[in-house]
């Protein structure tokens, strides 16, 4: 790698679909996988005649998410035709939006190690209809599926503010959050309802002088590692053909690079940017959108608190580490499950405790959400006031929320039905343990003597206590009455 | 009898099926009848649905029979011109590119007649997407002018002007862009109404132009293209330039026909009408005579923006054309060229190929009207341009109810006269074009023949949703004259 002082530039260009009922222009079912040209009308397949009319849906979905991403929201809008030709356009133009976004002049504040953050800068969002997929078979011939025709996308452009491939896959993980927590995308990198386009150069110091290498664009990415890494493979990259070549950035010279996920390498697929005219002018089939107050009012009461600013609450108020403020925050349902059981009076950091080391492991084998458990977060607040009560200890407290999934019954009924509940009874415990001290004498005398390996002579006095009590007894207790009677 | 029965119009003969007195299978064997016999000489369908037609007559017959209630149009036959999507036959729009398709959907109009029970017969040609004035663009067949056969229909919905004029229907839909109902109507000496837009739904119509396309009747007399008038209007949720009924309600266009307006004031615009040649001003000049002597007032009023409607019309029509046409690719349906060697070239030897001279002269047009670098100086500047003529007939209609100006500078020319010449060909657009641009309502009645015995027509205009006082304007006159009964040489003998 060449040695050059420099700093790394990224702005995205980001497609996110919505996750609308049906199409953005017209009636058809949105299902992703379903059979090639079955989700189709003679408005999606750009029939002669036919005409788009507004899913007014599509349209305050992606209002709500410029107003997640801060932005001036456009009272006035409309509709443009972009034209272009390709096989899996069916009208060969696409209805969007041109010089009137809906959203524009935004930030989206991304998470950064050691709980900082950053903001980074929405340059605009607009509306637009998605096209189909040409799929290439092995004949002289390709073959079109239009079922993705039609699907509402949203375009999200950011200003070039990113630095650093982990800030780049920190706003994409962010934005994908955002999303999910409105609910209007299902936001699968993996399904193509996300897709990101790094524009990547670097800036260059020679000598104090600053220099721009060309930008290059970065296609194929299906994953957050390979946002990340596709981005880092470009620093590399750059350096090396800028020490080569010594080329800048100028008219024309930005070229599209695709990401070969097998061999992590970025490859051209584009030399230089085609000086395209789309010819767009405003579609007359559609009217303009007009947002009025009450509209807007209304879109507004649908949005939630978002979760970066969640998950600083369960920092600053809830007392959480960052790391399990990020796990809790990393869906809504979660996230609100969390908040409501501390709200009902549950330690945070038990509950937080028996969610993540429970709660998520079973929604997780079962793949479905925490809500969707079978227990409220009433009842887990209730759990966690048990443990911190003494009542049940924590490992005890684990099987309970299982237990509680499965038979559906609250946290108290089922400590007492499979006998959970510690024993706190101090005199009750005393006796025991001296019975456990007098059926081991020699464990005894080790530990008086003040041998080293005393420490694990106490446990193993703690285990024998705990089997003879079916592990009911409050082991703090059990611990007081060891160091009493052993000093 | 069958004289009789051929030459009635729409609403008589809906009122004679309705009671019993005509059969609908009468009315479709006596309109099949002429199609035999004038058909080869006119030219007017593109496709006919004989046993269809007769089904749906004899389907109508037996609910009349059996006392059931029947549509607003029960067992009349009618005709619809072929850029108007259906699920019988093909949808050509009279294009090579379009000849072999069949639409999954019918349009919304044609929808609507279905609902009212009319029986359709066929649909009819038109200029390659309702592209020209002539009908000389259909890349299918040439139509004729049934009062001279040596000349054109007019265009672009010369087939179903000619039809209705030839007796080969009793009511018909056109389509109008820039005066493509009006002025084949004028040059064929029938009735033609271009609804505001907005007012009727453009669901299933092709488009050519979408902010100026709107369908609308071409019948014998007024209360006819009332009466289509009251059975396709109104809003269509798969239309969003529709207009919500509350904004604009549907009224009954037939209902008050008979009432004329009182205290009528005319706008003419003399300057325009100087134009137009000797006998048809004359007409023009005589048919507003006739209103004067009813009690109508005149009012010469100036529209100064009124000169650059051809030229904004050619730029802001193309342009959206150019964009409309974009789909007829050969890649999802119609024409596809054979061994092409990319898909590139699917794209450019299929339209090559299938597209008339004139559809790509207007495709060319609009590309280049909207390419970067052109776009403020022409398209942005027609719209401009076209506000301000649609504030010049708002000023108007501020002290008037209506404006009569010629359809048309000329009457029917004669076939191949002015195909060489396009720019000649668009002139011949001059009164109706501006019509289109401001979306108001206008129609086109017969007032009178040239000295060839060549039918002249009356345009009457009004504002916008206002075409209830319109057809009551236009009635007014056609109650006093006999214009409008007479029936071309080529089918006196009927």
């Amino acid at each position: 790698m060449s040695e050059f002082k420099h700093k790394l530039v990224v702005g995205l260009e980001i497609h996110v679909h919505l996750c609308t009922k049906s199409k953005i222009f017209c009636g058809c079912e949105l299902e992703y996988g379903a059979t090639a040209n079955t989700r189709v009308c003679p408005v999606c397949l750009g029939m002669p005649g036919s005409l788009p009319v507004m899913n007014k849906r599509a349209y305050e979905f992606a209002v709500m998410v410029g107003l997640a991403l801060n932005c001036e929201i456009a009272r006035f809008t409309k509709w443009d035709r972009k034209n272009y030709y390709y096989p899996d356009l069916p009208k060969n133009y696409q209805i969007s939006q041109y010089d009137m976004p809906l959203a524009e002049h935004g930030y989206i504040e991304i998470p950064l190690e050691g709980g900082k953050s950053k903001k980074i800068r929405i340059t605009r969002a607009h509306l637009e209809e998605d096209a189909g997929k040409n799929v290439h078979s092995t004949g002289n011939y390709s073959q079109v599926d239009l079922n993705r025709a039609g699907t509402p996308l949203l375009e999200i452009v950011t200003e070039p503010d990113l630095n650093s491939p982990a800030e780049v896959k920190a706003l994409a993980v962010e934005l994908q959050r955002i999303v999910r927590y409105l609910g209007v995308s299902e936001a699968d990198m993996q399904k193509g309802h996300m897709r990101f386009e790094p524009n990547v150069n670097l800036v260059i110091d020679i000598g104090g002088k600053e220099v721009k290498t060309p930008i290059v664009e970065i296609k194929n990415l299906n994953s957050f590692r390979a946002v990340e890494r596709s981005v880092e493979y470009e620093i590399h990259r750059q350096l090396d053909e800028f020490g080569e070549t010594g080329k800048t950035m100028g008219m024309g010279n930005k070229s599209t690079r695709g990401w070969d996920d097998v061999n992590h390498v970025t490859v051209l697929q584009r030399e230089k940017e085609e000086a395209h005219d789309y010819r767009y002018f405003p579609d007359p089939d559609l009217s303009p959108v007009e947002l009025s107050d009450e509209w807007l009012g209304d879109i507004k009461s649908r949005l939630c608190e978002l979760p970066l600013q969640m998950q600083m609450r369960f920092v600053n108020e809830y007392g959480l580490s960052e790391y399990d403020a990020g796990v809790l925050t990393g869906d809504r349902t979660t996230a609100e499950f969390f908040d409501n059981a501390v709200k009902a009076g549950g330690d945070s950091k038990r509950l937080c405790n028996l969610i993540t080391q429970a709660g998520l492991k079973m929604a997780n084998e079962k793949g479905c959400s925490l809500a969707e458990l079978g227990f409220s977060a009433e009842d887990t607040a209730e759990l966690a006031k048990m443990v911190e009560a003494g009542d049940v200890n924590t490992t005890a407290a684990n099987t309970i929320l299982e237990k509680m999934t499965e038979l559906g019954e609250g946290p108290r009924s089922i400590a007492e039905k499979f006998n959970l509940i510690q024993k706190n009874d101090a005199g009750e415990l005393e006796g025991i343990v001296d019975e456990i001290l007098a059926a081991n004498p020699d464990v005894v005398e080790q530990i008086r003597s003040g041998d080293k390996k005393s420490g694990k002579a106490r446990s193993f006095l703690m285990g024998q206590v705990m089997q003879k009590t079916k592990g009911q007894a409050n082991p703090k207790i059990v611990s007081e009455i060891l160091a009493k009677k052993l000093g | 009898m069958e004289d009789g029965l051929i030459n009635l119009g729409l609403v008589e003969l809906r009122d004679k099926i309705a009671s019993g007195e005509v059969k609908s299978i009468e009315a479709v064997e006596a309109v099949f009848g002429a199609i035999d016999k004038y058909e080869p000489t006119v030219g007017a369908y593109i496709s006919t649905f004989k046993e269809q037609a007769i089904g749906k007559a004899k389907e109508v017959d037996q609910k009349i029979a059996s006392g059931q209630k029947i549509g607003a149009l029960g067992g009349v036959p009618v005709a619809i011109k072929d850029n108007m999507c259906t699920t019988f036959g093909a949808t050509t729009c009279a294009s090579k590119i379009l000849e072999k398709f069949h639409a999954p959907y019918n349009s919304t109009a044609v929808q609507k007649l279905l609902d009212a029970d009319a029986v359709i017969i066929g649909k009819t040609n038109l200029d390659e997407f309702a592209m020209g004035s002539s009908t000389e663009n259909s890349g299918l067949k040439q139509t004729v002018n049934p009062w001279d056969v040596q000349r054109v229909p007019g265009g672009s919905s010369g087939g179903s002007a000619a039809a209705i004029a030839a007796r080969l229907c009793y009511g018909a839909l056109g389509s109008d862009t820039g005066g493509s109902i009006r002025q084949p109507c004028s040059f064929c000496g029938v009735v033609g109404l271009k609804p505001t837009y907005g007012r009727v739904s453009r669901y299933g119509l092709v488009a050519y132009g979408s902010s100026l396309d709107q369908i609308g009747p071409i019948t014998k007399n007024v209360a006819d293209a009332a009466l289509l008038m009251n059975v396709i209007s109104g809003h269509d949720a798969a239309d969003s330039t529709s207009v919500s009924e509350d904004k604009a309600p549907v009224v009954d266009y037939l209902g008050e026909i008979d009432e004329g307006v009182e205290g009528l004031k005319i706008a003419v615009a003399p300057q325009l009408n100087a134009g137009a040649d000797e006998s048809v001003r004359k007409s023009v000049e005589e048919a507003i005579e006739t209103y004067k002597k009813n009690g109508a007032k005149v009012i010469e009023v100036e529209m100064p923006h009124l000169d650059y409607a051809i030229a904004v019309y050619y730029v802001i029509a193309t342009a959206e054309a150019s964009s409309n046409l974009a789909r007829y690719d050969g890649v999802h349906y119609g024409h596809r060229t054979v061994e092409p060697k990319d898909y590139v070239e699917v794209y450019s030897k299929s339209r090559e190929e299938a597209f008339g001279q004139e559809v790509k002269r207007r495709i060319m047009l609009g590309t280049y009207a909207l390419s970067s670098g052109y776009y403020d100086a022409y398209y942005l500047k027609a719209l401009k341009v076209r506000n301000l003529i649609r504030q010049d007939f708002a000023k108007v209609f501020e002290k008037c109810d209506c404006i009569m100006m010629p359809v048309s500078p000329t009457t029917a020319f004669k076939i191949g006269e002015k195909t060489a010449d396009p720019l000649q060909m668009y002139l011949a657009d001059i009164y109706t074009i501006a019509v289109n641009l401001a979306g108001i309502p206008g129609v086109s009645i017969p007032c009178g023949f040239d000295n060839d015995k060549l039918p002249i027509g009356l345009q009457i205009l009004a504002p916008a949703f206002e075409e209830q006082k319109l057809v009551r304007i236009a009635r007014m006159y056609e109650s006093q004259t006999d214009h409008h009964k007479q029936v071309p040489p080529l089918t006196t003998n009927l």
